[in-house]
C-alpha cells in the first residue's frame, strides 16, 4: 500500500545489538522531496537506524517502509529505490575512481558502455576527471567521500541516504558537499542525512529529528529546533572612541537585558531572547549614533540544543549508562510538531 | 565463459551502441522507480554480476602478483622435494615413482589453493566496498562465485605447474596430452566444488586467521591421509579403510588414470559425484551466512 508524498515511513523502529538497545523505537517520516536531517551525537543511533532503513541490519522491531515499498519484506527492491554514502568511503581502495563506478554501473544492470558513460559523467559531475585513472588509496578524504557519492547516484535513486556526509571534511569541501546534497534535492531526490552539526542540519535540512540514546527526543524545523533553546547571543564589536556607556543604556532599554563587557574593549556580548532582537538593538545604536565594527548573532551549539532537551550534553550515548530504563529523558521530551 | 577476457573499461571492445552518451534524465521520478524496482534479480543478471565479481578478482590478482606466490612455488618445490626424497624409499626410484606422485601432487596443490579461497574472502569482506556490495541490488551470491570463477585461473596455474615440473624430472605420462589434460580438468573442477567448504568457512568466521587455521585442520589429514603419496597396501588395515573413503584418494586415483593411462576410471565419477554433493550443500550454506552477516 503506497503511501503517496511518504519517502520514508518508520514506526517504533527498534535494534538490538546484544543487551544493548541501540535504537529504541522511533518513528520517522521523510516527505518526498525535502531533505530530512537525523541529529545527534556519537552513540545516538542515528547510522544504527539509518543501516535498518538502508537494508544493511535486520529490522528488531517495527516496521519501515520506503515509498511505500517494505524494507523487511522486500530488500531486493528497496535496494533500487536507495543509494547510501556512509561515513568511511565503501569503494574498492585497490582500483581506480573510473573502474570503481564501472564495476558498480555493471553490478546494477548498465551495459558495457552505458556503465563507462556514467562514469564519465558522474567523475565530470563531481570534478574527478583528472583523477579518473587513479587508484582510490591515492585520494584525499574530500576527494573520497565525493567518489562515495557519486558511486551512490549511478542510477538516479530517488532516495539517497548520506551517514555523516561532511565529517572530517575541511569547511571549502564541506561547502561544495552541502551544494552538491541540495542540487539532488533540486533533481527530485529526497535525501536523508544524519549528522552531528547543528549548523549542518540547520544549513540542509527542511526538517529534524533529534535522537539522543536510541530514542527520538525531538523534532522539527530547525527553527522550531533552535528557538526551543531559547537565547541566541548578539556580539558587538563597537568602534573606537563609542560612547560603551550608552550603548549599554540603549541595549538596556531596547532589549531589556545587561549586556556583558568582554575584557577586549570595545565588545559586549547581548543575550537575547529571540534572534529578531538584534536589528532593534542595531537600530537604537543607530539611532543614539554609537558606531559599530562588527557585529555577529551567535547560534545555540548542539551541547546547548542537547542540554535543553534532554538534560545533559551531547556527550557519546555509548559512554552514558544506557540501562533497561530509559529513564527520564521519554518524559521531559519536547515534541515540537 | 570466456573469462581470459573480462569486459575492460578502458578499451572498448563491445560493440554496444555508443553514438551517443546517455541521455540525462531531468528529473528522479519516485513513482516510476518504485514501479521499476523488481522483487528479484534475473538468472541472466545473476551470471552478469557473477562475472563481474570475477573481473574485479582478477583485476586484484594481476596488481598483487604476490598472491601467486602459493600456486607457483608450491608445485615446483613439493614435486621436486618429494620426488628425490621418498622416491627411491616408495617406488625404488624417482622415475618410477612420478606416475604416483605428481598425480598427488596435483590433487594437493589444487587443495591447498582452494584453501586461499576462504581467507581470502574472508579478507576483502572486512573491506568498505562490501558494504556497498550489500547495499546494492545484486545477487547475493555473487560476491562469493565471482572470486571463486577468477580462482579457476589459479588451479589452472597450479595443476599446470605441477606436470611442468614432473615433466622436467623425467616424468612421462602414458595418457598423453589428452589424458594430462583430462586430469587438470578432474582436478581444476574438484579444487572448484571443495572451495566452496573453504567460502563457507569464510563466511562464518570471526576473521581471516581463523579460517587459516580450520582450513589447515581440515586440509592436512585429507590430503595426507589418502594415497596420494603413498600405495594404500603399505598401510595398515584401520588407516587403509580411511584412505579408500578419503575423496582425495578417489581424485588422486582419477587423477592418476587419467594422465598414466588415458582412461576414464570409476573414481573420476566418484569424485565428480563427491563434488556434486559439496557443492550443492556448501554453495547454499555460504549464501546464507553471508546473508545473515550483514
Amino acid at each position: 500500500m503506497a503511501t503517496a508524498g511518504k519517502a520514508v515511513e518508520a514506526i517504533g523502529l527498534r535494534k538490538d545489538f546484544g543487551k544493548f538497545r541501540a535504537v529504541d523505537g522511533i518513528d520517522l517520516e521523510v516527505r518526498q522531496g525535502e531533505i530530512f536531517g537525523v541529529l545527534g551525537p556519537n552513540g545516538a543511533g542515528k547510522t544504527t537506524a539509518l543501516r535498518m532503513l538502508a537494508t544493511l541490519l535486520p529490522i528488531d522491531g517495527g516496521r519501515a517502509e520506503v515509498f511505500g515499498v517494505d524494507v523487511a519484506t522486500e530488500p531486493h527492491r528497496i535496494r533500487q529505490l536507495i543509494g547510501i554514502t556512509g561515513q568511511y568511503a565503501s569503494v574498492d581502495e585497490d582500483m581506480t575512481a573510473t573502474e570503481n563506478l564501472w564495476m558498480f554501473g555493471r553490478l546494477q544492470g548498465l551495459r558495457s558502455a552505458d556503465a563507462r558513460a556514467t562514469a564519465r559523467r558522474l567523475l565530470a559531475q563531481f570534478s574527478l576527471e583528472e583523477a579518473a585513472d587513479r587508484p582510490i588509496a591515492q585520494f584525499s578524504g574530500g576527494m573520497r567521500r565525493r567518489l562515495d557519492l557519486a558511486a551512490s547516484l549511478i542510477t538516479r535513486p530517488p532516495l539517497i541516504f548520506l551517514d555523516e556526509p561532511t565529517t572530517g571534511l575541511d569547511p571549502r569541501t564541506r561547502g561544495e558537499m552541502w551544494d552538491t546534497i541540495r542540487g539532488l534535492v533540486d533533481e527530485g531526490c529526497t535525501v536523508l542525512l544524519t549528522t552531528q552539526y547543528l549548523d549542518e542540519a540547520d544549513q540542509l535540512a527542511g526538517r529534524i529529528a533529534v535522537l539522543d540514546r536510541g530514542r527520538k527526543v525531538a523534532e522539527g524545523t530547525p527553527e522550531q529546533l533552535k528557538a526551543s533553546v531559547g537565547n541566541s547571543t548578539l556580539q558587538l564589536h563597537l568602534a573606537p572612541g563609542a560612547d560603551t556607556e550608552q550603548a549599554r543604556q540603549v541595549v538596556l532599554r531596547v532589549a531589556g537585558a545587561e549586556p556583558v563587557l568582554t575584557p577586549e574593549s570595545g565588545r559586549m556580548n547581548v543575550p537575547l531572547d529571540t534572534a529578531d532582537l538584534a536589528a532593534d538593538v542595531l537600530i537604537g545604536l543607530r539611532q543614539a549614533d554609537v558606531s559599530i565594527v562588527s557585529v555577529s548573532v551567535s547560534q545555540p551549539t548542539l551541547d546547548e540544543v542537547f542540554l535543553a532537551l534532554t538534560g545533559h550534553g551531547a556527550e557519546s550515548g555509548e559512554d552514558a549508562s544506557h540501562g533497561g530504563a530509559p529513564a527520564d529523558s521519554a518524559t521531559t521530551t519536547l515534541e515540537l510538531l | 565463459m570466456n573469462l581470459t577476457s573480462p569486459p575492460a573499461p578502458t578499451t572498448t571492445a563491445q560493440a554496444h551502441d555508443q553514438t551517443h552518451d546517455q541521455p540525462l534524465p531531468h528529473r528522479v521520478d519516485p513513482a516510476a522507480a518504485v514501479a521499476a524496482a523488481r522483487p528479484h534479480g534475473t538468472p541472466a543478471e545473476v551470471l552478469g554480476q557473477t562475472l563481474v565479481m570475477a573481473w574485479r578478482a582478477l583485476k586484484k590478482m594481476r596488481r598483487n602478483p604476490e598472491q601467486f606466490f602459493d600456486v607457483t612455488v608450491q608445485p615446483l618445490l613439493f614435486t621436486a622435494m618429494f620426488a628425490y626424497i621418498f622416491g627411491g624409499a616408495i617406488s625404488g626410484g624417482v622415475k618410477a615413482y612420478l606416475p604416483v606422485l605428481i598425480p598427488g601432487i596435483v590433487a594437493q596443490t589444487v587443495l591447498t589453493t582452494c584453501m586461499a579461497t576462504g581467507v581470502q574472502l574472508r579478507e576483502d569482506m572486512e573491506k568498505g566496498v562490501f558494504d556497498r556490495f550489500k547495499s546494492l541490488p545484486m545477487a547475493r551470491i555473487a560476491p562469493l562465485a565471482g572470486p571463486m570463477i577468477a580462482d579457476l585461473v589459479r588451479y589452472l596455474i597450479a595443476a599446470g605447474l605441477t606436470f611442468v615440473a614432473g615433466l622436467l624430472i623425467g616424468y612421462r605420462p602414458g595418457g598423453g596430452a589428452l589424458g594430462v589434460l583430462g586430469a587438470m580438468l578432474l582436478a581444476i573442477i574438484t579444487g572448484w566444488s571443495l572451495a566452496w567448504i573453504f567460502t563457507w568457512l569464510g563466511t562464518i568466521s570471526k576473521s581471516a586467521k581463523s579460517v587459516q587455521g580450520f582450513s589447515m585442520l581440515i586440509l592436512f589429514p585429507l590430503t595426507f591421509l589418502s594415497n596420494a603419496f603413498v600405495p594404500v597396501q603399505t598401510l595398515p588395515g584401520w588407516l587403509a579403510d580411511f584412505v579408500k573413503v578419503n575423496p582425495v584418494s578417489h581424485l588422486v586415483s582419477g587423477t592418476r588414470a587419467l594422465s598414466n593411462n588415458g582412461t576414464i576410471s570409476g573414481e573420476v565419477g566418484w569424485t565428480l559425484l563427491a563434488c556434486a554433493v559439496v557443492v550443492l550443500v556448501f554453495a547454499p550454506l555460504s549464501t546464507r551466512s553471508y546473508r545473515k552477516h550483514l
